[in-house]
Order: structure tokens, then C-alpha cells, then sequence
């Protein structure tokens, strides 16, 4: 129980979403998001693919433009303003289903490039911290290798630790075990397992069931850009509300 | 049950070098050896008979009798009375005047037509492939040629810019007048550019074999000096960003030590332009460009920048999105998204087929025979060819020039390559 007080939502609002669309040329990408996260909230995004989660949290750094409606980050407005979506960033970490680890530098210059370039940190610190996060994710060995060399579960836990090394205060996970054999997906998120239990705040798309019974306070399901449904996990698997989260729970979990 | 304790032995047979995977190779191997050996000697054999037939024996003294001909453009000094390994020499240097030039002017072209390639912009990126496509699909010796028939055909004569009397009472303009506030003639004879001129100059120290300039050493010097410098600026400021975060501006001050140095010293000189002035009927004063010369490099340049874009291109394709993706959700701008993650990656991919680019413009200066650029092919396997009747000496000399050049070129950019390639894998 000691860990569900760590887990103690606060009031205060991370992320505000209204009446947002987007579109790709003609392709309405997503219809009329609306939703808020509170801070320390973890929330599960799931849903057919195409449907629009994995665009919805690019919205929130701004990977992707939104057309219409707003996105407040942390009480900054994303806008065309570059000072809006540097500050946006750099409150917010995110990790890829593909690691995107930069090839040409070793771990620890990874871990370092970010808070010496944009935090302005001298170089001494900034190792001193990655080195704190490698430790976190327990792999703090792997140093001054290259991410060639590195298992894809490895390669994940140091893209977690890259965003961690920031200090964000929301990050957004993208599908972050899909790329993995079933054996690396365990120590992917135990990590974030981890990561939650210390009160991040946490956006994650992805169809890890477990993890979202594990750790979610809320499951958000998506469909064709919209949000179709949204509930405690609980409620979620075991009472879905709408047609749709049946058909696509039952495909899921069916097998 | 018997114990299989010993590698099975199978006797030999002659058959087994044919039939066998341990032999069959070795087998193959030999024999085209052979054949190999026997088609060089049966060629050495037949040049030495066929010279013994005409008479002619294979040395090289010729290159140290009277050239006796002329060379346009001569940037070590030459007459009609130097050797024919002078003339080699001036050949040689007029080729790498064009290939470096050349090279210098495709790089900078092909980096901008291959990144505009890219651009988003629906015009700028079709014209940009309208150039790649036309220029690299169009044989390189019509594209030399058609330069220097726009320049040698085209241009005015040297009296279209004259200004008469009764035109100046007039007030109209001449036919022609000079380009780039009045410094450069384009003419039909040439194109006549500023010369530049010292009044104090540091003269020059005659070593026997060659003329050491010293104010072109001196200005090399003090550039080199310049860089050197600067490389230690930029080191402690990187220095200083490790130590306390905060990278100092440097900019302004690389400008002062790269450039201050040298207009000191251009100033100490007496550096000054001889603007090229119309004096009866030609230009005199300045330095008189032939347009061979100026065809060659504009038409090698144009060709081999339309292949260096497209190997610009298909190196910064070569870097997924994931990767700017990533720099971008971490806070990095632009800018040093490109500089810090993009270009050292793009640059493992681009410089491998960038060295071919090198050595194939090289080679194709010798194509300058085609408007008279007496370069290396020109002069040596050219006039002094045809002068001495020595073809197999000037060919193989030519030969082995060339594959000396190349394989410089080659060892200096795999030097490159090898420091911007992945250290570890």
C-alpha cells in the first residue's frame, strides 16, 4: 500500500486538451480531442492501428501540428511561437518504438547531448546524472558502448534513461515494447513499472494489458481519431461501454 | 562398436582437383594464373618484337630534348625552348588546376542542389531535378563543347567595348561593357580578370629546379597560421562549455583571426587589383583567362555537381526521421539537429561515393583536348606524342600519372572517410 500513496494523484493540471483536430491534406487525423491529465496521472492510450493514438501524443510536443482547438502543456500554450514548443519540449520526455538512439555517439554521450546543448549543463554533471539513470535502469556498464552493440531491450531502458536525464515532468511513451522479443518486453516495463511508482506523470500508448492493470488510472481507447471511451482500468476490461471496445478487447485478449 | 578416434583418410586421386571442394578452387585458381601469365607475356612479346621491327627502342630520353611548341596556360614558367618534361609539368599542374577548382566548385554545387532537391518547395524541387537529370544524362564532351561555343561565340569582341567620341557626345552606352564593377572583359578571346599585384612583395628564391614564391608562401602561412589558431579557439571554448555549460560566442571572433591576419599582411604588401583597361583593339593588363579553361571547369563542374546531389541526397535520406524525431522531442533546434545528428551520420554514407566523384572528374579533365586545354593529355600525350613519335613511353608515363593522381586523391579521402565512420561496431 506504501506504493498506491506514492502513486497519490495531485489536482493540478499537467496536460489540457480542447476540441482539438487535426488533419493529414483531407485524412481528418483526429476529431474533437478533448481530455486532461492531472499531474502524476498515468494513462494508457489503446486502439486499432490508424486510429490515431500514436499522432494524438505526437501532438504533445509537437511532432505533429494540430490544426484546430488547444493544447496546453504545463500552462504553455502549443503554438507556432518556438519559444512555446522549446519550453513544451523540454518539460516533456518522450520515448519511440524504434529507440532512436543515435548511432554515431556512445551511450553516455546519448544521455548527455540534450542536457549539455539545450540545459546548458557543464559536462562533468551532466555524465554524473546519466550515470545516476543508467544505474536506474540497470544497465550503467554499458557506458561507452555503442547502441549497435546493445540488446533492444537495453537499447529501449537507455532511450527511457536519454528522456529521464532531462528531468521531465510528463513523459509519453509511443508503442515502446513493440519493437521487442517477448523476453526484453518484461525488463521494458519493469522500468516504467518503476517509473510510475515515483509519480511521473505518464501518457502511454501501447496494447501491454498488464501494464496498463498494473499502473494505469485511466485506459483510453481510440477509434477512427476519436475517443471512443475512457474509464479506470478495472471498469474498463471488465465492463467496456461502447460496441466497439468489446469487439477490439475481445480481439486482444482472446488470444 | 569401433571407435571413430581418427579422421577418415581417403587416398588421392588426380580426380579430386577437379571434382573435390577442397581442391577445386586451388585448381581454378592456377590455371587462370596461368592463362594470365601467358597473355601478359605474349603481349610484352609482341610490343618488343613490333619495336624491334620499326627499329624503335622503349627510353625515355626524349623527354629531356626541345619541346619546341607553345603552351597558353603556363603557371610555372615555360617557352618553346624548355624540355618536353617541362611541358609535361606544365600539363600536369594545368590538370590539377582544373580537378581542384572543379571539385571545389561541384562539392558546394551538389551539397546545395541535392539539400534544395529535398526542399518542400514544389518549384525549387523540380527545377533542382530537372537540372540533375539533364545534366547527368547528357555526355560530359557535349557539355564542354557547348560551353565553349556560348563563350567563344557569343561574347562581344574586344572594340564592341569602346566607348567612341561621338558615343560619349551621344551619351550612348558601348555594345559591351565589363562585368562585376567594371573588373572582368568577357570577350571572345578570353575573359580577362583582375591580376593581383604587390607593391612590396617578397620577391622570390630560385632553387635550381623550381621558383619559390615567397609572397604566395607567406599568405599560405599566415592562412594556415590562421586556422590554427582558430582550431585552439574553438577547442577552449568547447573547453569551457564542459567545465561550466555555457559555450562562449565565437563566431565574431573567428571572423577577426581568419580574416584579420591575412588583410594585415595583404595590406603590408601593397596589395592591389590591375584592372584589365581596353587599350586599342584588345584588353591589356590582368590576367587573361582562356576560355578552354574556363569551359572545362564550368562544364565538369555542372556534370559532376549533378551526381555529387544526388549522392547528398540519397545520404541525408539515408538518416530515418526517427533520428530528428528524437533530437527534437529532446529540446534540440534545427540547427544543431543537423550539425550534432544528421551530418556526421550522412557523412559516413555520402563520402565513399563522393571519392569515386573526385577521381572521375579528375580523369575527365583529360577531355579538354576537345577546346585545345593543353593539360596533361594535351601536352604530353599529345604534341610531345605526336613531336617524338614515342607513343608507348608517353602513353604508359601518362597512364601512371594519372593513377598516381587518382590513387592520392583516393588515400586522402579514405583517410577522411575513415575518421567520420562508426568508431565501434
Amino acid at each position: 500500500m506504501a506504493e498506491a500513496a506514492k502513486m497519490q494523484v495531485s489536482d493540478e493540471v499537467a496536460i489540457q486538451i480542447t476540441g482539438m483536430n487535426k488533419w493529414y491534406g483531407q485524412f481528418h487525423v483526429l476529431r474533437d480531442i478533448n481530455m486532461t491529465v492531472m499531474r502524476g496521472e498515468r494513462i494508457v492510450i489503446c486502439g486499432p492501428s490508424g486510429s490515431g493514438k500514436s499522432t494524438l501524443i505526437r501532438c504533445i510536443n509537437r511532432l505533429e501540428e494540430h490544426q484546430q482547438g488547444q493544447i496546453i502543456v504545463d500552462g504553455t500554450e502549443l503554438t507556432n511561437d518556438l519559444k512555446n514548443i522549446d519550453k513544451v519540449r523540454s518539460e516533456v520526455g518522450m520515448v519511440f518504438q524504434h529507440f532512436n538512439l543515435f548511432p554515431h555517439l556512445t551511450i553516455l554521450e546519448n544521455l548527455t547531448l540534450a542536457p549539455i546543448w539545450v540545459r546548458k549543463v557543464p559536462k562533468k554533471e551532466a555524465e554524473e546524472t546519466a550515470m545516476y539513470f543508467l544505474s536506474k535502469v540497470k544497465i550503467p556498464e554499458q557506458a561507452h558502448k555503442y547502441p549497435g552493440q546493445l540488446s533492444g531491450g537495453q537499447q529501449q531502458r537507455v532511450a527511457i534513461a536519454r528522456s529521464l536525464c532531462m528531468k521531465p515532468r510528463i513523459m509519453l511513451f509511443d508503442e515502446p515494447t513493440s519493437a521487442l522479443d517477448p523476453e526484453m518486453i518484461k525488463e521494458v516495463l519493469d522500468t516504467m513499472i518503476q517509473l510510475a511508482q515515483e509519480g511521473m506523470t505518464m501518457l502511454c500508448v501501447t496494447h501491454e494489458m498488464g501494464f496498463a492493470q498494473a499502473v494505469a488510472n485511466r485506459v483510453i481507447f481510440m477509434d477512427q481519431g476519436q475517443i471512443v471511451e475512457q474509464n479506470a482500468p478495472k471498469e474498463f476490461f471488465s465492463n467496456p461501454q461502447s460496441e466497439r471496445t468489446k469487439l477490439f478487447l475481445s480481439q486482444i485478449l482472446g488470444h | 562398436m569401433a571407435m571413430a578416434t581418427d579422421v577418415p583418410k581417403d587416398s588421392f586421386r588426380l580426380s579430386m582437383l577437379v571434382y573435390d571442394t577442397r581442391y577445386r578452387s586451388y585448381t581454378i585458381q592456377i590455371v587462370v594464373l596461368l592463362l594470365f601469365a601467358m597473355a601478359v607475356a605474349w603481349l610484352l612479346n609482341n610490343t618488343a618484337q613490333n619495336l624491334a621491327a620499326r627499329g624503335k627502342e622503349f627510353n625515355f630520353a626524349f623527354l629531356w630534348q626541345r619541346a619546341g611548341y607553345d603552351i597558353g596556360q603556363q603557371l610555372i614558367p615555360y617557352t618553346n625552348d624548355s624540355t618536353h618534361f617541362r611541358a609535361l609539368l606544365v600539363g600536369l599542374i594545368n590538370t590539377l588546376v582544373v580537378a581542384f577548382w572543379g571539385c571545389i566548385f561541384a562539392t558546394i554545387l551538389g551539397v546545395i542542389v541535392g539539400v534544395l532537391r529535398l526542399s518542400h518547395n514544389w518549384l525549387i524541387s523540380r527545377m533542382m531535378t530537372v537540372y540533375v537529370e539533364t545534366f547527368r544524362n547528357i555526355p560530359l564532351l557535349l557539355w564542354i563543347l557547348l560551353s565553349y561555343v556560348i563563350l567563344s561565340e557569343t561574347t562581344p569582341q574586344p572594340r564592341d567595348f569602346r566607348v567612341t567620341d561621338e558615343m560619349a557626345a551621344a551619351g550612348e552606352a558601348p555594345a559591351a561593357s565589363m562585368i562585376f564593377f567594371d573588373t572582368v572583359a568577357v570577350t571572345n578571346r578570353g575573359t580577362n580578370v583582375p591580376a593581383p599585384l604587390f607593391e612590396r612583395g617578397l620577391g622570390s628564391v630560385d632553387l635550381g629546379f623550381v621558383t619559390l614564391n615567397l609572397t604566395l608562401l607567406a599568405a599560405l602561412a599566415v592562412v594556415a597560421g590562421s586556422f590554427w589558431v582558430n582550431h585552439r579557439l574553438v577547442a577552449a571554448a568547447r573547453a569551457q562549455q564542459e567545465a561550466t555549460g555555457v559555450r562562449p560566442a565565437t563566431w565574431w571572433k573567428s571572423i577577426l583571426i581568419l580574416f584579420g591576419p591575412f588583410i594585415a599582411l595583404m595590406a603590408a604588401l601593397g596589395f592591389h587589383l590591375e584592372v584589365p583597361e581596353l587599350k586599342g583593339f584588345n584588353f591589356t593588363g590582368g590576367i587573361l583567362v582562356a576560355h578552354s579553361f574556363t569551359a572545362l571547369l564550368i562544364a565538369l563542374t555542372l556534370y559532376t555537381a549533378a551526381f555529387i546531389a544526388e549522392i547528398v541526397r540519397a545520404g541525408i535520406q539515408a538518416i530515418s526521421r526517427g533520428q530528428s524525431e528524437a533530437a527534437f522531442a529532446l529540446g534540440l533546434r534545427p540547427n544543431r539537429t543537423t550539425r550534432l545528428i544528421i551530418l556526421p551520420q550522412a557523412l559516413r554514407v555520402i563520402i565513399p561515393p563522393l571519392i569515386s566523384q573526385y577521381l572521375n572528374l579528375t580523369k575527365n579533365t583529360s577531355l579538354g583536348i576537345a577546346v585545345s586545354y593543353l593539360d596533361l593529355r594535351g601536352t604530353l600525350g599529345g604534341i610531345s606524342l605526336n613531336q617524338t613519335g614515342r607513343e608507348l613511353e608517353c602513353m604508359l608515363l601518362m597512364m601512371l600519372i594519372y593513377l598516381t593522381i587518382s590513387l592520392i586523391i583516393s588515400a586522402a579521402m579514405n583517410l577522411y572517410n575513415r575518421s567520420v565512420q562508426l568508431k565501434a561496431r
